[in-house]
């Protein structure tokens, strides 16, 4: 079960293949083909926007700035876009008078397509445009050579299924952590490791490391897979399917080979390049025991960082110094503007003063996801945990667990 | 030692000087080295001596009495000695000059905290908090001389004044030995008598750009349109000597100097275009760079590159690291990146220079720390070579590629 076209694999490929799946129409001049179909705007604009948000400003060949729509017999027009890294598609029902295929500018679709008054749009070819018509707004479009346009992966078998609001949820825990520069590229992706049931998602910036794990139904309970998927697509990936009930996961033979991941959700699916190399061994990282545990209001603790992390000038901290019944938190130094503030807070253990990235700390507390946020701290100069937990006196949920290096001074 | 001596000119106003808002003291030793080196030699004191003679081979101080002959400081030794070949010539003892500059800051900081050092010998002070407790700033000035003298054995001339170049400039009229007051009422015209060589930041060049418009006084710069300076001296240099000629100086004693970059730059004997030789030069220069950012406890995030081409044209380009650094691996890195990316082929190059911007005190320095760092990095590493330098001279512990083969025969790092 193949999840390309032919034998070509996606990866290492650059060279556009010819689009196999679209039937030469014996009345098509080469490269321009005869369409007419009309669709509901709400529909052509949401499937549009799906497809074409993950389009290249700067297409490495012309024609991958389209977006493909095939209308079929069958009453359907579905929407296709590719960077060779990044693969999307839809499936919308729409009253297809002449079934065929064309190719037209993908951004420029989506900004009409908006645009457009609330009423029925009409897409029809006449000769090297398309004319697309809503109330008695009119557009002509150019039609781009769907001849040169790449093969896209075909759509995969799942490997198994995973409830959307948890997959979005936990893609967004853990994203945060990836690196956003580009020293090393393999920090950009977010680790999936998938062992039966059990997926564990993983990133780190080497500044701060997020964990997440979950459970999914896969189609085979002795699944083991490891992927590396660029946190940006994953994210917008996991936002963009996150409200449907299920999202099938397509990986490893049922991906085609290693070198892809497949989601696909409703008439929505996606296909993502996965990147190469060996991620660091991090599990070393996590501490393996803690001296202070502290409980804090997340949303109390978010607010007095914000406001204190008011002062503190790039790259300086906010100091936390957890005592009996409270943390206080400060920032700014004698010369420069000052702040304080404390948040009454409950610890275990002695007490502790460490210094945070505000930024980072933030972007922790943001991702716990529950009224109250559990951290643990061994000395100030070594990483802190925070995981989350419903209740001040509950357990900590560690299906989620953040790890954070503290700001040190230098001398 | 001041390059240039003036005359104290007249003073029009009657009676005392009024020191009333003169807060800024300059206080200069007077020749100090000279006059260090002459205590364990008083037989010398009123006789020609030149202190020099060092590796340099320049003067690098002289009394009164030599002076006399034209011998001034930076001169070279056979030039000194051909102006005054009676002067008694002294070896510098760097070890007397910092210990009696050390006691006589401290002196400085017992009459007020706001105390900027300019170099071993001299410094501004900023008394304007401490007149209720010492008395009006003349008088603070006397204490400061008195008590330099009976410590110390060693005369110094102060200026009192309501700005640091006044202040400064007056110190450079009282020497030797002497006080002089410039009442704020008198500022003005006490600049304006000078001659345009007195002002701060006019050297020769300045000085014959001006003698050429034909501005001979401080007055005259002061009544030229403050554009005609700019348009003849350079935008910069333009505004700043008209408002140095009407005395305004805005700048207050800063009691540390703060260094605002560390560089070093290395000029080839021979135009060079092997990309080997400019990285080795790199490492080199970082390194140096690194270790003065160290010793002068300072980190900083932007690195920079010069390169100079054969033609002499110059290019810079920086980059600004997340966190600040003092470590040389770090510092390296940057530079080198930073000089790959020009994608120079074959360009003779003349000059390397790096330099690290943007300093701040390590101790207030935030390092945010690496997930996976292990306990003992870079910077330890950099801080054993340190130690290492200190004990056993600079250049004891180094990278490999930068041993010179000429000194494996027996330098200090040999044998190891």
């Amino acid at each position: 079960m193949s999840f390309l076209h032919g034998g070509s694999t996606c990866r290492g490929s650059r060279v556009p293949a010819r689009l196999a799946s679209v039937p030469p129409l014996a009345a098509a001049v080469k490269g321009r083909y005869a369409v007419k179909f009309r669709v509901e705007r709400e529909v052509l604009a949401e499937a549009v926007t799906w497809v074409a948000r993950g389009l290249p400003a700067r297409p490495p060949v012309p024609v991958l700035a389209g977006v493909l729509i095939e209308a079929s017999d069958e009453g359907t027009i579905t929407l296709s876009a590719f960077d060779y890294e990044v693969s999307a598609r839809i499936t919308v029902p729409a009253d297809v008078a002449e079934p065929g295929t064309v190719l037209v500018l993908g951004r420029l679709l989506a900004d009409i397509s908006r645009n457009l008054p609330a009423k029925p749009v009409d897409v029809a070819t006449e000769g090297a445009k398309v004319q697309v018509t809503c109330g008695s707004s009119r557009f002509s479009l150019l039609q781009m050579p769907s001849d040169d346009y790449p093969t896209l992966p075909a759509s995969p078998a799942p490997s198994g299924t995973i409830a959307g609001d948890v997959f979005t949820q936990a893609v967004a825990q853990v994203s945060i952590a990836a690196d956003k520069g580009d020293t090393l590229p393999i920090l950009t992706g977010v680790r999936v490791e998938i062992e039966g049931e059990k997926i564990t998602l993983l990133a780190t910036d080497r500044y701060r490391l997020a964990m997440r794990e979950l459970t999914w139904n896969p189609e085979a309970s002795d699944a083991s897979h490891i992927a590396l998927v660029p946190a940006r697509t994953l994210s917008e990936t996991a936002r963009a399917l996150g409200a449907a009930g299920s999202i099938e996961v397509a990986l490893g033979d049922s991906a085609g080979g290693d070198g892809l991941i497949g989601f696909e959700a409703g008439q929505r699916r996606t296909t993502t390049r996965l990147l190469d190399g060996e991620y660091p061994k991090v599990q070393s990282i996590f501490p393996s025991s803690s001296d202070s545990e502290a409980v804090v209001k997340t949303a109390e603790l978010v607010e007095a960082v914000k406001r204190v992390a008011l002062v503190a000038e790039r790259n300086t901290p906010v100091r936390l110094r957890f005592s009996d019944g409270q943390v206080a938190i400060e920032a700014g130094t004698g010369e420069d503007a000052q702040a304080s503030e404390a948040v009454e807070s409950t610890l275990a253990g002695p007490e502790i003063e460490i210094a945070f990235n505000p930024h980072f700390l933030l972007d922790g507390l943001g991702a716990v996801g529950t009224d109250f946020t559990r951290l643990s701290f061994t000395q100030p100069s070594r990483p802190a945990v925070m995981s989350g937990q419903a209740e001040a006196d509950g357990e900590a949920d560690t299906s989620y667990r953040y790890v954070l290096m503290p700001v040190r001074f230098a001398s | 030692m001041s390059r240039r001596q003036f005359a104290l000119p007249e003073r029009a106003a009657e009676g005392p000087p009024d020191d009333t808002g003169c807060t800024v003291l300059h206080v200069d030793m007077d020749a100090f080295y000279a006059s260090a080196s002459l205590l364990s030699r008083p037989e010398l004191v009123g006789t020609p001596v030149i202190i020099g003679g060092g590796n340099r081979g320049v003067v690098l101080s002289a009394t009164y009495e030599a002076r006399r002959f034209g011998v001034t400081s930076a001169m070279p030794m056979g030039r000194a000695r051909r102006l005054c070949p009676q002067a008694t010539v002294i070896r510098p003892d760097h070890e007397l000059y910092s210990q009696i500059s050390k006691a006589v800051m401290a002196t400085f900081a017992s009459i007020t905290p706001l105390v900027e050092p300019l170099s071993l010998d001299e410094a501004f002070l900023d008394v304007s908090g401490a007149i209720r407790r010492l008395g009006p700033p003349a008088q603070i000035a006397q204490q400061i001389r008195d008590a330099v003298h009976d410590e110390q054995g060693i005369t110094c001339s102060v200026g009192v004044a309501p700005t640091k170049f006044v202040a400064k400039l007056a110190s450079g009229l009282a020497k030797p030995d002497g006080l002089v007051v410039v009442p704020v009422d008198e500022v003005v015209p006490f600049v304006q008598q000078l001659p345009v060589g007195a002002l701060w930041g006019v050297g020769d060049r300045t000085e014959e750009a001006l003698l050429r418009l034909g501005l001979h006084t401080v007055a005259d710069i002061a009544h030229t349109p403050v554009e005609t300076l700019r348009r003849g001296l350079g935008e910069a240099m333009g505004s700043q000597l008209h408002e140095l000629s009407w005395a305004r100086d805005p700048r207050r004693v800063e009691p540390v100097h703060r260094e605002k970059s560390i560089g070093a730059d290395e000029t080839f004997p021979y135009d060079v275009d092997d990309p080997a030789y400019i990285h080795r030069e790199l490492l080199r220069l970082s390194d140096r760079v690194a270790a003065r950012l160290r010793s002068a406890g300072m980190m900083g995030r932007t690195v920079s590159i010069k390169v100079r081409f054969a033609d002499f044209t110059t290019i810079t380009r920086s980059r600004t690291l997340r966190d600040p650094t003092d470590v040389s691996r770090d510092i390296l890195a940057t530079a080198r990146s930073l000089y790959d990316a020009l994608g120079l082929q074959r360009a003779r190059i003349r000059l390397v220079g790096v330099r690290v911007e943007g300093l701040l005190d390590a101790e207030r320095a935030p390092i945010q720390g690496l997930l996976d760092e292990p306990d003992h990095g870079w910077r330890e590493a950099d801080r054993a070579v340190d130690l290492a330098s200190r004990r056993f001279g600079a250049g004891s512990v180094r990278p490999a590629s930068l041993i010179d083969r000429k000194d494996d025969q027996g330098g200090p790092a040999a044998g190891g």
